[in-house]
């Protein structure tokens, strides 16, 4: 066991040395803690802690680890095969009849709290924080005197804050209204959702007026700064969640915004992707397992690839037979995506896959105490960005772009002026195609992956377009991350699934509004 | 000079002889063959109608109903609805809700409110189960809600001018959302569940084979009326101006025809004539739950339609039974190549067979007439 918690012990010992002649464990004691009511362990569990020493911790440690017997009237470690007495430590024969100790989950939960107590007095600076964050937490009055004890020797400033905090969090279970009352005022300098929700749960079960208002007034003092993290937030999922609408209507308004096919299977465009990332997971995880953490940087050309070349197949096979038939293609595709879906069924299972973040996209940075950008969403709104930049650039600077333009503006001029249009149908599918495979490679890392992935998204991504205007890229990004912050700022309001209802009822008006979507082409024609 | 008056071609008949024999030939089957073949031949019987071939006809009748109210819309008015299968659940919800009152007191916990109201701890009815103890206010609601709900759906569509895919995209979205709000608990419909455990038809138990075969009998009932209504519809005059703003609209206005009205009276019947099919469906089947309204459920609508062939109405019925008759026969022999063959259905039939089975039909026959 020492090996395994070296700080605490050394800094248990340290404190021991330091704090003058701490009364040690007792046999009493220990079988106080193991055995009798629920209630009454943990009254032993809080007693214990406030003149814990080495054996103490040990003791409780065993107890969390299961590793506690009970045998004759006594509470005994075993560990293997061996007792052992936790009082001297000695080696203590264990008899046939020894009894298991069994934790619920409450008893588990005041072990854990009372190992990090015990952690609130050691040596490291990032153990007693924790610690203190822990107790934060969890707060319970009959910590008090664990709280003080700890505040009483520490030097640290920041946690000395925390622990002012977690003092003021078990002070409001106190049975002293005007404790609670100070507590509440304590409790309100700071502005995290932990603290609120611990005001919010007090109030709830408060009887004393006066305390009430305490209460209610650091509620408002809290809302009130949480607020700015709260909109930020919002904001920025909204944002985030634009992104991944932009990824996934980019690819479509190539297909469908510029050639006018109802590609019902973009969706399963993108599964492609998001499969041909998990296949790249699995080719790392086996054969370079030390360069894991890139083996999304090698998914990411391999995902366009694999649905350009699916794609390119499709346009060949069947869409060229379609041209001019909308409605035609979207029962063609809707039967190629069903197809698509079954063969993924039929390779992989019809399980979702894990597909892992790698190491350096899970985390985040934290602005404000409500507020913290996970990495990986943070990646995903740059690589929208990225993928939006790179078409525009192919539309409107290369000569693949050109020629795109040209057929979809005036067929039979561009064939005349030698343009091989059935070519450029082909290429301009492929890479809407392999627009929708990098959006599932991105998709990958944010959501599930599994066959019905792409049936998840289709309505969004057809939305998306729709609404931005068919063949107007800049109406996508505006339709994208308008439908993604509104649909979050709704979601805060009505939660998520009325705040869905909410965009869908919003798109129809919308649509009744301006039929053309936000940027309507601009022509004389009647129809 | 007076010129002789206009001579116009007499009106065609509904039906030709033939049609009128074939329409009485199917009502003698549904009527008499069925009950007979199902009820009096001992199950040994080389013609016996097993109980499950009676269950999945019926089921696939209903279906030929949506079928030919999609043919209605999209073969004859050029509008591709993706959202019928929001009318179709919408009967069907109406009719469920009935029989989950009509289970009474007989339900898992006893009590006069349907058993999922129990579980999410309710105390009374939510106001839109007024009507629901009443079979006459039912059949009302059948048509009234779905025809309202597409009426003024359809009215703000078609004013606005919305057609084509735009049209479907947003009907789609409109179906998509529907069955987000039947999913949550709190609308009162059942949440993921939907309703289930009916056990009672007008006070009558609902699973009997008797009651079984009054309402396939029924059901074929409807699908004859609906067949005739529709092709008295197609023919009027009415329906030549539907066939016209299908073929070209702009000139049907030209022509001092405002296309709003036919095409939002067009829509709203074939949106009942769903929900009536939903209706029937939901005590043959016994559940009704938000996944009919799934947008995959409506695109296999115009899936059968195609299948048959558009602008016939006999196709799209065949269509339903061609592709459901197959979806039941394998899903049990081989439930991995379903969705397959279904794909590789809808691919084929847009690249091979734009007529669908009835246009193959139709060409049969022209080479046969060629033949000396």
């Amino acid at each position: 066991m020492p090996r395994r918690f070296p700080l605490l012990w050394a800094s248990l010992a340290l404190w021991a040395a330091t704090a003058g002649p701490a009364r040690a464990l007792t046999a009493g004691q220990a079988l106080a803690m193991a055995a009798g009511s629920t209630d009454e362990r943990v009254a032993a569990v809080q007693q214990a802690v406030l003149d814990a020493d080495e054996r103490t911790a040990a003791f409780l440690q065993a107890l969390a680890d299961d590793a506690v017997q009970l045998a004759a009237g006594k509470a005994l470690i075993v560990r293997g095969d061996q007792g052992q007495d936790p009082v001297t430590g000695a080696e203590a024969p264990l008899p046939e009849d020894a009894e298991e100790i069994i934790n619920n989950n409450r008893m588990r939960g005041e072990i854990d709290t009372a190992l990090a107590g015990l952690a609130l007095l050691g040596q490291d600076p990032a153990r007693r924080l924790a610690a203190a964050q822990a107790l934060m937490r969890a707060p319970d009055a009959g910590r008090l005197a664990l709280l003080d004890k700890a505040l009483a020797q520490e030097t640290h400033a920041p946690i000395r804050a925390r622990l002012e905090l977690a003092r003021a969090a078990a002070m409001l279970g106190s049975a002293d209204a005007s404790l609670r009352r100070a507590a509440a005022q304590t409790l309100s300098a700071s502005a995290t959702p932990d603290t609120r929700r611990l005001l919010n749960e007090r109030a709830a079960l408060e009887d004393d007026a006066q305390v009430q208002a305490a209460l209610q007034a650091a509620l408002r003092a809290i809302d009130g700064r949480l607020a700015w993290g709260e909109r930020l937030g919002a904001l920025f999922s909204g944002i985030s969640l634009g992104s991944i609408l932009l990824l996934v209507a980019l690819g479509l308004a190539i297909t469908y915004g510029l050639m006018g096919v109802i590609n019902m299977a973009h969706g399963e465009l993108m599964m492609i992707g998001a499969y041909a990332t998990f296949a790249v997971q699995g080719v790392f995880r086996q054969y370079l397992p030390a360069a894991f953490d890139w083996y999304l940087v090698a998914a990411l050309p391999l995902a366009f690839a694999a649905s350009a070349l699916v794609g390119a197949v499709l346009e060949r096979g069947v869409l060229r037979f379609l041209y001019g038939r909308p409605l035609e293609t979207l029962l063609a595709t809707w039967g190629i995506s069903l197809v698509l879906m079954q063969l993924v069924r039929t390779l992989f299972g019809a399980q979702n896959v894990g597909v892992e973040n790698p190491a350096w996209m899970s985390g985040g940075v934290q602005l404000l105490p409500n507020l913290t950008l996970p990495y990986n969403r943070l990646v995903i709104i740059g690589f929208a960005l990225a993928v939006l930049l790179g078409m525009g650039w192919i539309i409107a600077r290369t000569r693949l772009g050109l020629w795109v333009r040209g057929v979809t503006q005036n067929r039979p001029i561009a064939a005349c002026m030698g343009v091989n249009t059935a070519r450029i149908d082909t290429l301009a599918f492929a890479l809407g195609s392999g627009i929708a495979g990098l959006a599932g490679c991105a998709l990958s890392q944010v959501g599930n992956v599994g066959p019905d992935l792409g049936q998840n998204y289709i309505v969004d991504a057809f939305m998306v377009v729709v609404l931005g205007g068919v063949g107007q890229l800049a109406g996508t990004v505006y339709a994208a991350l308008g439908l993604g912050v509104l649909g979050k700022f709704l979601e805060g309001w009505a939660g998520a699934v009325l705040a869905k209802i909410a965009v869908l009822v919003f798109i129809i008006i919308f649509i009744q509004k301006r039929p053309q979507g936000i940027f309507a082409a601009k022509g004389r024609s009647f129809e | 000079m007076i010129t002789s008056p206009l001579q116009l071609p007499a009106p065609a008949p509904l039906f030709t002889r033939a049609g009128w024999s074939a329409c009485a030939v199917a009502l003698l089957a549904v009527c008499a063959l069925a009950p007979v073949l199902n009820l009096w031949l001992p199950a040994g019987s080389l013609l016996h109608l097993s109980d499950y071939t009676v269950a999945l006809l019926g089921k696939i009748m209903c279906y030929a109903i949506c079928a030919l109210a999609m043919d209605l819309i999209w073969g004859y008015t050029g509008i591709l609805s993706l959202g019928h299968g929001l009318f179709f659940a919408l009967g069907g919800y109406v009719m469920g809700m009935y029989l989950m009152r009509q289970i009474g007191r007989d339900g898992n916990y006893q009590s006069a409110l349907p058993d999922f109201m129990v579980f999410l701890d309710w105390k009374a009815l939510p106001w839109h189960w007024a009507l629901s103890d009443s079979f006459a206010a039912t059949l009302v609601l059948i048509v009234a809600v779905p025809g309202l709900v597409a009426w003024v759906f359809g009215y703000f569509a078609f004013r606005s001018r919305i057609k084509g895919v735009y049209f479907s995209i947003i009907t789609q979205a409109m179906t998509y959302a529907a069955m987000l709000l039947f999913f949550r608990n709190e609308t009162g419909f059942g949440g993921n569940n939907g309703f289930t455990d009916f056990k009672r038809i007008l006070g009558q138990p609902i699973a009997t084979q008797n009651m079984r075969m009054l309402l396939f009998v029924l059901t074929g009932l409807t699908l004859l009326g609906f067949f005739v209504l529709a092709r008295a519809l197609v023919r009027s005059k009415f329906g030549l101006v539907l066939q016209a703003v299908r073929d070209a609209e702009s000139r049907v206005m030209f022509s001092g025809y405002a296309p709003l009205p036919y095409k939002l009276t067009i829509w709203t019947i074939s949106a009942m004539m769903c929900a009536v099919a939903g209706a029937l469906y939901v005590p043959q089947v016994g559940i009704i739950n938000p996944g009919e309204m799934s947008p995959a459920n409506s695109i296999e609508i115009a899936i059968w339609a195609a299948v048959g062939g558009r602008a016939t109405l006999i196709g799209p019925i065949i269509g339903a039974f061609i592709v459901n008759g197959a979806k039941s026969w394998l899903t049990v022999a081989a439930p991995e190549f379903w969705l397959y063959f279904l794909g590789a259905l809808f691919i084929a039939v847009t690249l091979f067979l734009p007529g669908g089975v009835m246009g193959l039909v139709r060409q049969c026959k022209n080479r046969l007439g060629a033949w000396p």
